[in-house]
C-alpha cells in the first residue's frame, strides 16, 4: 500500500480515539483513549521516516499518560454538570469562529507544496553539507545541536523555568500551610 | 515487610532488575545521539521514566533514602550552566555562540562531531533530572493539598 493510505488509516484511528476520549464515562478509559492519539502519531512519524521524532513522541506520550493517571485518577472529576446557557453560547461562538478561520484559510492549503515534495532549499543544504560540516552522522542531531543550537538552548530554558515554577508554587504552599517538611 | 508503600512485591522485584536496563538504554541513546536516532532529549526522557518507575513501584520514602534530591537539583542547574559555558567557549574560540570548536573526527565514530556529543550529554542529564523533579514536586504538592481538605 502507498504511504498515504497508511497515514489516512492512522489519522482515522486518531480521530476515533479522540472522540472516544471525549465520550467515554470512565476516566481511566478516557485517559487511555487520549494515549491512542499520541501513540498513533508516533507510528505516523515512523511511517514518514522520522525515527527521532517517533522516539520522543512515544516517550512523552507515556510520560503524559503516567502524569494524567497520577493526577486525575484519585480525584472526583467524574461528576458532570449540565452546561449553563452562558457556556452553551460561548461554545457556539468558539466553534463558529474556528470554523470561519478554517473556511477562510483553505486558500493557504492550496499554496502549500504537495505531500512529500517540500521546498528543499534549506533541507538540501543540510543534506549535502551537514555531515562534512559537523561530523555528525545523525543529521537531526547536527541540526538541533549545531545549526540550530540556539533553539535548543531555549528548549533547555523552558524546562528550567518549568521546574522553577513548580518548586515556587510548592514553597508558597508550604509557607502558607506551615508544615516543616524539608523541600529542597 | 512493614511498609506498605508502593506496589506489590512482584512489581518491586521486576523493577529492581529492569530499571538498570532502562538506565543503560537511556545512556546509550544519549551517547549515540550523533550516530543513531534519538539524542539528548529522547535519552533524557528514558532516564526520567526509569526514575519514575522506581518512584511508582517503591513509593516516596524509598526515593528520599535512595536519591539525594538536592544533588539532582544541583546536577540540573550545572548542566544548564555548562551548556551556556560551551556556547561562550564557542564565542571565544571561533566567534559564534555555540559554534563547534572541537575537531570533527571521522564520520560514524563514537568520538566525533566536536561539541555535539557533549551537548547531547548535558541535555540528557538536564532533561532526565528535570522531568523527574517536576513529577516529584507535583506529587509533594498533591499530598499537601490532600492534607488540608
Amino acid at each position: 500500500m502507498p504511504i498515504e493510505t497508511w497515514l489516512i488509516f492512522i489519522l482515522g484511528f486518531m480521530i476515533v480515539g479522540s472522540i472516544m476520549a471525549l465520550e467515554i464515562k470512565d476516566l481511566l478509559s478516557s485517559i487511555i483513549a487520549i494515549g491512542i492519539v499520541g501513540l498513533a502519531l508516533s507510528v505516523a512519524f515512523l511511517f514518514l521516516q522520522a525515527p527521532d521524532l517517533a522516539i520522543v513522541q512515544f516517550l512523552f506520550e507515556i510520560f503524559a499518560i503516567i502524569i494524567l493517571i497520577l493526577a486525575f485518577l484519585k480525584k472526583e472529576y467524574h461528576k458532570k454538570d449540565d452546561p449553563s446557557n452562558t457556556n452553551k453560547i460561548l461554545t457556539l461562538v468558539t466553534v463558529i469562529t474556528l470554523g470561519a478561520i478554517l473556511f477562510f484559510s483553505i486558500d493557504v492549503f492550496k499554496a502549500l507544496p504537495a505531500f512529500g515534495e517540500p521546498y528543499m532549499n534549506t533541507a538540501k543544504y543540510y543534506l549535502e553539507n551537514g555531515a562534512t560540516e559537523t561530523g555528525s552522522a545523525n543529521l537531526v542531531s547536527a541540526i538541533i545541536l549545531d545549526y540550530r543550537a540556539y533553539d535548543t538552548l531555549g528548549e533547555v530554558t523552558v524546562l528550567f523555568t518549568a521546574i522553577l515554577g513548580a518548586l515556587t508554587i510548592i514553597r508558597i504552599k508550604k509557607k502558607s500551610s506551615g508544615t516543616e517538611e524539608d523541600v529542597v | 515487610m512493614k511498609s506498605q508503600e508502593g506496589m506489590t512485591i512482584i512489581v518491586k522485584t521486576v523493577t529492581r532488575i529492569s530499571v538498570w536496563l532502562i538506565f543503560v538504554y537511556g545512556i546509550y541513546i544519549i551517547f549515540h545521539g550523533h550516530l543513531t536516532p534519538g539524542g539528548g532529549f529522547g535519552g533524557g526522557v528514558i532516564i526520567a521514566l526509569g526514575f519514575l518507575n522506581v518512584f511508582l513501584a517503591y513509593g516516596k520514602e524509598y526515593i528520599k533514602k535512595w536519591l539525594n534530591i538536592g544533588l539532582l537539583h544541583d546536577l540540573e542547574a550545572t548542566s544548564a550552566i555548562l551548556f551556556v559555558g560551551i556556547g561562550i567557549i564557542g564565542i571565544a574560540m571561533t566567534g559564534g555562540f555555540l559554534a563547534n570548536f572541537l575537531s570533527k573526527g571521522t564520520l560514524f565514530r563514537l568520538f566525533s562531531a566536536g561539541t555535539i556529543p557533549l551537548l547531547n550529554i548535558l541535555i540528557g542529564a538536564k532533561v532526565g533530572v528535570a522531568l523527574f523533579l517536576v513529577v516529584w514536586s507535583l506529587s509533594l504538592f498533591h499530598i499537601d493539598e490532600g492534607g488540608e481538605q
